[in-house]
């Protein structure tokens, strides 16, 4: 009994310590290492770990033209070999360290992540793999060919699924003849040849082009230390230049057949980059339109008014060029074109007419009452740092977030929906529906 | 003795309070168990209900009526009106969502700390009044059937796991699939549905979960307000449906549109009963880890990087459950190579522990690997949440988790060699294979040139 007491005690003074370190706040420190790579660091000392992940503007926007799939390939077999590790050296030493490395490549950006112990015997040793990976992959030329294979197979099968092929679909019709449309196919990753990965990564892999996050268990000085060592042995590049802004999409219907039971369903268009004023308007009016989960006007008139679907949503993914407006859902395929219906009408009455003022009351409670929900894990501030980071937000973006939320007015959602959302560019997409 | 070391770390950390006070645990008069974990990183909190209810607990001709039931939960109650429970969790700030397995059913909300009593409330409130609408159970029941739509028959690697299932056990309720059979939806009423909840949602079989930056004593004070009105009611006695001994291998195919086949080879596995003197199942797990858990285990290394048998492999192991476990390798066979060649690859890698063992290198580093990742948990309150109610809604107290951990951590070479020995047993094997159709009914086309 007493010592649960003792126990007790100890606990609220350990507590009362951390809820003072958790109240100061997101602090992300930035500076420019050496090498010419930015950098971005969030300390936070309650878990003994540290999260590194090294972002480049290396995704298949940048894709040789024919060689789709290079940016992900690319990506795709950095750690598998670098400098004079083989990939099971690679793999079994970060086992062996405990710590994981991840990543991917988007449209827009290659990630290349690093979760470790923060206790030096396993931080350091989970760096350097870090470093090899990045700035000396051997891109070994049988390893390469596997996964070419790998990624071949794997292509074909996607395209026998049907949200597979509305997707691809989709992104075709939205962004024709522009980068952010193309996107790999069997022949184009079977055309990709060992020196094209190899010149990829010498082009877009540099420190001009690369942000660094940090955050975790480490001081600042040895987060300069650690953002420096690891894009030093980068080549100092130049930053890459965006892809062209995107043209007028194939708007209108394009309808795929596929024997499945379930129609898929996309509507949407290219609708906003990273950066834009317009974006807090859209984002405060897409949470009533399709954005705030169970309580959107679309899951309420196509899922709980009229059982058409289980999901139904909508959302807005800015990126360095306008990304899309999307809506998405999947339903019976005999009833696709009275779902359509439905949600093509709820779109365009909220295009003309916005949110009620309950609605936007809600909207900006719950985009302003979750925001501590968005911070609450060093996961989360990594995914939020290096976003902030890698599109170059203001660094206090997250401490303006809710003001900007909540200065959003029904005149400007109305505003920003008439600009960014034009109901006679849309574009749809059907696969398997009646 | 790295286990030591780990709690070194963890203490130097400052980390006392996730290792060691806490969680806090009560029982309220009316059976309700309260579980609370502190976590003081940011100022937000889950709460999580568990019913110890899932579709194991279902019977013939209702499958899918725990889950349905499920969906029916946010359709309210004589006090907040249908969809009313999300409206109010969303202008908390909060998020909320429900999961039906065959073991349990569980809610949760993940709110700023200030709003974790309202969450408490609702809860509470439909612990025990809920309404079961007629014209609600009509649309949800649609809305269930799409969901069974995308999620099963759409999905080949679904399908086979779900034929599969069916194949492996006969006697015992985990042959149904948990989102039910189409025919078992289609004939549904909101009677079934309000049945099942008059019969299991009541106190005395459920548990709450409260993970983050609170106070357990006000939790405890939150749960005496809001969940200690309700009364409790003593629980049907179920049978037992014990699976019987399988005698022979199984074999399952399922047509279906897709590109490649698929291979999934299940084996009857034994589950955690005994914390202390259970062996297997830890035994087990760690052969999971050796084979699959990392890009350099054996699985990925040998089948799909060196002999190039496997697109990809996958081994799955789930030593937690309420009823009989299972041990499953699935993979897809590279091109030019069959399922046949596939299954052989992976029976030879079995066959090879079987003979020879595990090395005491593999070993430590998937003891590393365990030590990592117990750090890596903290970073998630969801997931601490979900790892003490998955525990607890398996009839294993939260309390023995560390014991588990040490128990892992004291696995040996000749332990993974002996479960390999006793549980990769072909008469307890049952295989699906998903034999890939072309999307038009015609015959496929060339191969493509560019293959290797």
């Amino acid at each position: 009994m007493s010592k649960i007491a003792m126990k007790s005690l100890f606990t609220a003074a350990v507590a009362l310590f951390f809820a003072q370190t958790a109240l100061a706040g997101v602090k992300i420190e930035h500076w420019v290492s050496p090498s010419g790579a930015r950098v971005y660091f969030v300390e936070s000392r309650v878990l003994p770990m540290l999260d590194v992940q090294v972002d480049f503007a290396a995704g298949s926007a940048f894709d040789t033209a024919g060689k789709s799939g290079l940016a992900a390939i690319t990506r795709g077999t950095l750690d598998l070999g670098a400098g004079d590790r083989d990939e099971s050296q690679i793999a079994e030493q970060l086992a062996d360290l405990g710590a994981n490395l991840g990543g991917g490549a988007d449209t827009d950006r290659a990630s290349v992540s690093l979760r470790t112990l923060s206790a030096r015997d396993k931080r350091d040793p989970a760096l350097d793999i870090l470093k090899r990976v990045i700035t000396r992959p051997t891109f070994d030329l049988a390893i390469l060919e596997r996964e070419k294979t790998r990624t071949i197979a794997a292509l074909k099968e996607a395209m026998t699924r049907p949200d597979s092929i509305a997707g691809k679909a989709f992104w075709a019709a939205l962004y024709p003849e522009h980068p952010y449309g193309r996107q790999a196919e069997p022949e184009t990753v079977a055309a990709i040849q060992r020196d094209d990965v190899a010149a990829f990564h010498q082009r877009y892999y540099t420190a001009a082009n690369a942000s660094v996050t940090l955050v975790g268990d480490i001081s600042r000085a040895d987060a300069e230390k650690i953002a420096e060592m690891l894009t030093a042995g980068l080549p100092k590049g130049e930053a890459a230049s965006l892809p062209p802004a995107p043209g007028a999409p194939a708007k209108g219907l394009k309808k795929l057949p596929h024997p499945a039971s379930q129609a898929h369903i996309f509507i949407g268009l290219p609708a906003i980059e990273r950066g834009n004023p317009d974006f807090f308007p859209l984002l405060v009016g897409n949470y009533t339109l399709g954005g705030g989960g169970f309580v959107s006007r679309l899951m309420k008139e196509v899922r709980d008014k009229r059982g058409y679907a289980y999901s139904v949503y909508s959302y807005v993914a800015p990126m360095r060029q306008p990304g899309p407006f999307q809506i998405g859902l999947q339903t019976k395929r005999s009833q696709a074109q009275d779902a359509i219906k439905v949600a093509r009408s709820i779109l365009d009455e909220f295009v003309k007419n916005g949110p009620t003022e309950e609605e936007l009351a809600a909207a900006k409670a719950n985009l302003t009452g979750s925001f501590p929900l968005r911070l609450d894990s060093n996961r989360k501030l990594l995914d939020n740092a290096s976003v902030i980071g890698f599109f170059g937000l203001p660094l206090d973006y997250l401490d303006t977030y809710q003001a900007k939320v909540q200065a959003v007015t029904i005149e400007e959602i109305q505003q920003a929906f008439a600009r960014r959302v034009r109901p006679a560019d849309l574009v749809t997409v059907t696969v398997a529906a009646d | 003795m790295r286990y030591k070391l780990m709690l070194a770390t963890l203490l130097t950390a400052g980390l006392a309070t996730a290792a060691f006070a806490n969680p806090y645990e009560t029982t309220l008069k009316n059976g309700l168990r309260v579980i609370v974990k502190e976590d003081r990183r940011a100022p937000t909190a889950v709460q999580m209900v568990w019913y110890r209810i899932g579709s194991m607990d279902e019977v013939d001709g209702q499958s899918g009526v725990a889950h349905v039931l499920e969906h029916m939960m946010f359709k309210g109650t004589p006090t907040v009106g249908p969809g009313e429970f999300n409206k109010r969790v969303a202008a908390a700030g909060g998020r909320d969502n429900a999961f039906t397995s065959r073991d349990y059913t569980a809610y949760f909300q993940q709110v700023p700390k200030e709003k974790l009593e309202d969450v408490m409330a609702l809860e509470a409130d439909r612990m025990r009044h809920l309404t079961v609408d007629e014209k609600e159970f009509a649309q949800e029941i649609k809305v269930v059937m799409e969901e069974r739509r995308m999620r099963t028959d759409d999905n080949p690697q679904s399908k086979l796991f779900e034929q599969m299932n069916a194949a492996a056990f006969q006697a015992h309720p985990y042959r149904r699939p948990i989102i039910g059979w189409m025919s078992d939806l289609e004939a549904m009423t909101a009677a079934d549905a309000k049945a099942w909840y008059d019969t299991w949602y009541v106190p005395n079989n459920a548990y709450v979960v409260v993970t983050g930056d609170v106070d357990h004593q006000a939790v405890f004070a939150l749960a005496e307000k809001y969940y200690g009105p309700l009364e409790g009611r003593p629980l049907p006695k179920g049978k037992p449906q014990a699976e019987p001994k399988q005698e022979g291998t199984r074999r399952v195919t399922v047509k279906a549109p897709a590109e490649l086949p698929t291979l999934i080879m299940a084996y009857k596995a034994p589950t955690l009963r005994d914390v202390d003197k259970d062996r297997d199942p830890y035994a087990l797990e760690m052969l999971s880890a050796i084979l699959d858990g990392h890009d350099a285990a054996r699985f990925n290394k040998k089948l799909v990087r060196e002999d190039k048998v496997a697109l990809s492999v996958d081994i799955g192991y789930d030593g937690t459950t309420r009823g009989p476990g299972m041990i499953y390798m699935s993979g897809t066979p590279a091109e030019g190579r069959s399922v046949a060649d596939l299954e052989a690859a992976l029976r030879a890698e079995i066959g090879r522990v079987q003979k020879d063992g595990v090395t005491e290198a593999e070993l430590k580093r998937a003891k590393a690997q365990l030590i990592a990742s117990q750090v890596y948990k903290l970073d998630s309150m969801f997931g601490q949440a979900m790892e003490i109610g998955q525990i607890e809604s398996v009839g294993i107290s939260y309390k023995k988790l560390d014991r588990m951990l040490e128990k892992l951590q004291q696995v040996t070479a000749a332990d993974v060699q002996a479960a390999a020995r006793t549980w990769f047993n072909d008469d307890a094997l049952t295989i699906g294979v998903l034999d890939p159709q072309p999307l038009d009914g015609k015959p496929r086309r060339p191969a493509f040139a560019g293959r290797h």
